[in-house]
C-alpha cells in the first residue's frame, strides 16, 4: 500500500512537471539560434563572403554549428578571431598568411566617376546599398555605408572601381602602440632626486 | 597684511580631504612667475582651426578675401544634433586669406580645417558688436546669460575646451549646490592662472558670482596650491565681502588640479567611476574659464585671447602673455626673448600631459595654456617618453600603483595592454586613467605607461566606432536581403494576380457566350469539331493508303538499279 502511494505521487509529481516543462519550452521558445546571433554581433558585417559563406550571418551560423574554422574572416583581422575564441571557448587559431594586412586602414570603394557607363552591376553586387545610380547615369559610393568588401570590383565592366584606404584624420588618428625597446642592460639603480625632497 | 573675513577663517580650519597618491615633479613655476601678464601683440597672421576642442567643426561664416573686424563671429558651432562645437571669432581685424588646411596642436602633427586672418594692425572694433556689454546681468534671463556665453564662444580653459554652455546648461537641470573653482595649477612650469588670479582676482570674482547666479548653486569653493601665495592673498582680498565664496589653499601635489581630485581635496567626496560632478551636486570649473565669462558678459567681449605661459630654458625671457587665438609658437617665442640652443622640444601644455608638437609655425587654440620650449634633459625630470635611456623591463615594484591618483593598477594595465588584451585593461578601469603621467614619473624602468594608456584608449574607442558601423552595415545588408525579398514576393505576386485576371477575363467571356445561349456559337463549334474530325479522318486514310501501295520514289530507285545492273552486264 506504503508502496503504491509513493508511486502514486511520484507519477502525480512527474505528470505536473513534465506538464510545466512542456508548457514552457513552448511559452518560452527560443527563435533562432542565440549561440549565431552572439558570434554575428562579433564579425564585422562587411557581407564579404571571403570566409566562403554567402555573407556574415551565414557564416556565423556555421561557425554555431562548429562546421567552419574561426580565422577565415580577413576583414575582421586577429581582433575578430581572438573574441571568437574568447567567446566559444576555443583556442586561437593563426590567421591565414595571405590574410594579414599591411595597413589597418579600412578601405573604402571609390568609382572613378570618368569611366563609370551606369550600367548598376555594382548597385546590384553592394551588400549594403551603399551604391546610389540609375541605368545610363553615373554611380557614386557613400562613403560612410562602404564596408570596403570588394564585391562591387568583379562585376564592374569598365573597371572603374578602385579601392581606397581611408585618410588619416585626427578624427581617425590613433596613438602608436609604444615599441617595447627593452635590452638587456645590467640594471643601474636610479635616485629619484625629486621624492627625496 | 590681509584682514580675513569670518567664512576665511573657517577656510583656514576647514578639513581637506586626500587622494591616493599624487607625486612632487620639479615645479619650476618661479621660471615665469614674476614678470606681469603682457600682451603678446598682434602677429601678421593669424590661424584658427575650425575645431579647438574635442567634437565637431564649427562652420565658418567668411567668405576668402572678406574683410573681419575684432570681434567678430566667424565661424559658428555647428547646429547638428550632438555635435560638440564653439563660436569662434576674429581675434583682431584684418582680411581672411583662406580657408584650408594648416597643422594645427594635436599630437598626430596632421594638418585640419583653419580660417587664416591676414591681420592689418588696426585692431578695429566692429561697428556694430555681436556681444553687447550687459551691466546688470541679474535682471536678464537666465537663458539669455547663457545665450551669452555660448555667443561668445567660451570653452573651459583648463585644457580639455568643453564647451562651457553645453556645461552650464547640463548643470541647470541638476540641482549643483556647490560650484568648484580650479585654481591648482598643479602641472610644472604653468602659471597662467597663477598670473591670472593676482591681477585679475576681481574680474575672476565677477564671472565666479555670474556663473553660481546662473547655476543657482550655494557656495563657492576655490582651491589653489599653496606654492602660489600672492594668488592666495589676492584672491582672499578680492572675497573679503563674500560670505558665500571661499578661496582655500590646498597642499601642493601633482596632480591636485585633476577634477575629480580637486573635489575629493575640497569637499571629501569621491565622484564615481563613471560618474559626473553634478551628481554629488558639484560643478567644476577653471579660474580663466571664469575670467572669459566675466569678460563676455560685462565688457561683451568673446572668447579671442587667452593667458598663456611661455617657458623652459628654451626661452630667454619665460614670462605669461595675453595672446590672441591663433598666434603662432614661434611669434611667442620671439616675444620671449628668442629660444635658445637648449630648445629641443616644443610642448603644448606641461611636461606631464602635454604633448610635443614637431613645429613651431602651429597656432595657439582657445585650450593651449603653455608653450613649453626646453631641453631633452630638463624634460626627462618629468616625463620618461622623453627620455634617451633605453626602457628596461617592468620589475613589479608597484610604485606606480602607490602614486596613482585614480586609484588603478597601472603595472597591470600596462601588462594587458603590452599583450593587446585590451578588455582585461577595461576590466582594470582603464577609462578611469586621467593620462596625468605619475605612473610614467616614479616608474624606475622609464617605461612610458602613458603612451600605453592613451593607445589603448583610442583603440578601444576605435573598436567601439567599428562595432557601430559594423550593427549599421549588419542593419543595412539585412535590410537589403528584405527589399529583395519583398520585392520577388510583390513581384509574384503582381505575376499572380495577372493570371487570374486574365483567367477570370476569358471566364468571363465564356460564360457571356453561354449566358446570351448564342447557337450559332455552339453550332460553329460544333462544326469545327466536325471538321477537325473530317480532317483527322482523311489524314488517317492518306497514311492507310501510302502503306498499302509503295511509294514512287522508292520504285524508281529500284528500277534504276536495275538498269545500272543490266547495263553492267552489258559492258
Amino acid at each position: 500500500m506504503t508502496i503504491l502511494t509513493a508511486v502514486l505521487i511520484l507519477v502525480g509529481l512527474s505528470t505536473v512537471f513534465g506538464l510545466i516543462l512542456g508548457y514552457a519550452s513552448v511559452r518560452f521558445k527560443v527563435d533562432g539560434d542565440p549561440l549565431a546571433d552572439k558570434v554575428d554581433s562579433l564579425l564585422p558585417q562587411t557581407q564579404c563572403g571571403q570566409c566562403t559563406f554567402p555573407g556574415c550571418r551565414p557564416y556565423a551560423e556555421a561557425i554555431a554549428k562548429g562546421e567552419a574554422p574561426i580565422n577565415q574572416c580577413p576583414p575582421g583581422g586577429e581582433t575578430t578571431m581572438l573574441a571568437l575564441a574568447d567567446l566559444l571557448d576555443v583556442e586561437p587559431l593563426a590567421l591565414n598568411e595571405e590574410d594579414i594586412k599591411e595597413s589597418d586602414m579600412p578601405e573604402v570603394a571609390i568609382i572613378v566617376e570618368e569611366d563609370c557607363i551606369g550600367c548598376t552591376l555594382c548597385i546590384q553586387a553592394c551588400p549594403v546599398d551603399a551604391i546610389v545610380g540609375a541605368a545610363k547615369m553615373m554611380h557614386t559610393v557613400i562613403e560612410s555605408e562602404c564596408t570596403g568588401c570588394e564585391l562591387c570590383l568583379p562585376p564592374c565592366p569598365v573597371d572603374c572601381i578602385i579601392m581606397k584606404p581611408l585618410d588619416t584624420t585626427i578624427d581617425n588618428w590613433k596613438w602608436k602602440q609604444p615599441v617595447a625597446t627593452e635590452k638587456t642592460y645590467p640594471i643601474i639603480p636610479i635616485a629619484l632626486e625629486s621624492e627625496a625632497k | 597684511m590681509i584682514t580675513l573675513n569670518p567664512s576665511n577663517k573657517i577656510a583656514e580650519t576647514r578639513k581637506l580631504g586626500t587622494f591616493h597618491g599624487g607625486v612632487h615633479p620639479p615645479f619650476h613655476k618661479d621660471d615665469s612667475n614674476k614678470p606681469a601678464i603682457k600682451f603678446a601683440g598682434i602677429p601678421k597672421q593669424l590661424v584658427l582651426p575650425l575645431r579647438q576642442q574635442l567634437g565637431s567643426d564649427a562652420e565658418p561664416c567668411v567668405t576668402v578675401g572678406e574683410n573681419v573686424y575684432k570681434g567678430q563671429l566667424i565661424a559658428h558651432l555647428n547646429h547638428h544634433e550632438g555635435a560638440l562645437s564653439a563660436n569662434i571669432h576674429a581675434p583682431t581685424s584684418g582680411t581672411v586669406s583662406a580657408i584650408s588646411d594648416h597643422a594645427i596642436p594635436h599630437p598626430s602633427g596632421l594638418q585640419a580645417n583653419c580660417i587664416i586672418i591676414d591681420t592689418d594692425g588696426k585692431d578695429e572694433l566692429s561697428p556694430e558688436l555681436p556681444c553687447k556689454p550687459i551691466g546688470d546681468y541679474k535682471t536678464i534671463p537666465q537663458n539669455n546669460l547663457l545665450e551669452r556665453i555660448q555667443q561668445a564662444g567660451i570653452v573651459g580653459l583648463g585644457g580639455a575646451a568643453f564647451p562651457t554652455a553645453v556645461k552650464l546648461a547640463g548643470s541647470q537641470n541638476s540641482k549643483i549646490k556647490t560650484l568648484i573653482i580650479n585654481g591648482a595649477e598643479c602641472e610644472p612650469y604653468i602659471t597662467c592662472d597663477d598670473r591670472l588670479m593676482r591681477e585679475k582676482s576681481a574680474e575672476i570674482i565677477s564671472g565666479i558670482k555670474i556663473v553660481l547666479h546662473l547655476i543657482n548653486a550655494e557656495e563657492c569653493l576655490i582651491g589653489i596650491e599653496d606654492n602660489k601665495p600672492e594668488a592666495i592673498e589676492a584672491m582672499r582680498l578680492a572675497t573679503v565681502n563674500e560670505t558665500h565664496i571661499e578661496v582655500i589653499s590646498i597642499p601642493t601635489i601633482y596632480p591636485s588640479g585633476g577634477e575629480k581630485q580637486l573635489i575629493k581635496i575640497l569637499t571629501g567626496k569621491e565622484v564615481p567611476s563613471g560618474g559626473l560632478p553634478s551628481e554629488l551636486g558639484l560643478l567644476s570649473q577653471n579660474v580663466a574659464t571664469a575670467f572669459s565669462i566675466y569678460q563676455a558678459v560685462i565688457e561683451g567681449q568673446p572668447l579671442i585671447s587667452r593667458i598663456i605661459t611661455v617657458t623652459g630654458n628654451g626661452v630667454l625671457h619665460p614670462q605669461n602673455f595675453e595672446v590672441l587665438i591663433g598666434t603662432s609658437f614661434a611669434y611667442l617665442a620671439e616675444q620671449a626673448g628668442g629660444t635658445t640652443k637648449m630648445a629641443d622640444h616644443l610642448i603644448m601644455g606641461g611636461p606631464m600631459m602635454g604633448f610635443a608638437l614637431e613645429d613651431d609655425n602651429i597656432p595657439i587654440v582657445k585650450a593651449t595654456n603653455c608653450a613649453l620650449f626646453t631641453s631633452s634633459t630638463a624634460l626627462r625630470e618629468s616625463n620618461p617618453a622623453f627620455s634617451s635611456q633605453a626602457t628596461m623591463p617592468c620589475i613589479r615594484c608597484g610604485k606606480c600603483m602607490d602614486v596613482c591618483p585614480a586609484n588603478l593598477l597601472p603595472q597591470q594595465l600596462y601588462w594587458h595592454i603590452r599583450a593587446k588584451d585590451l578588455e582585461k585593461a577595461q576590466q582594470h578601469n582603464l577609462k578611469d586613467c586621467i593620462d596625468c603621467g605619475c605612473c610614467s614619473y616614479v616608474c624606475p624602468s622609464h617605461i612610458p605607461l602613458v603612451d600605453y594608456y592613451r593607445f589603448a584608449k583610442i583603440e578601444l574607442r576605435e573598436q567601439r566606432i567599428a562595432q557601430e558601423k559594423a550593427d549599421i552595415s549588419r542593419e543595412r545588408h539585412e535590410f537589403l536581403l528584405y527589399r529583395k525579398e519583398r520585392d520577388k514576393r510583390e513581384r509574384d505576386e503582381k505575376r499572380a494576380a495577372h493570371k487570374a485576371q486574365l483567367q477570370a477575363k476569358k471566364a468571363a467571356l465564356a460564360k457571356k457566350k453561354a449566358e446570351s445561349g448564342d447557337t450559332t456559337e455552339t453550332a460553329k463549334d460544333t462544326s469545327k469539331a466536325d471538321a477537325i474530325k473530317a480532317a483527322v479522318a482523311r489524314a488517317k486514310e492518306k497514311k492507310v493508303a501510302r502503306e498499302k501501295e509503295p511509294p514512287k520514289g522508292s520504285e524508281r530507285k529500284r528500277s534504276a538499279v536495275r538498269k545500272n545492273n543490266k547495263k553492267d552486264n552489258e559492258s
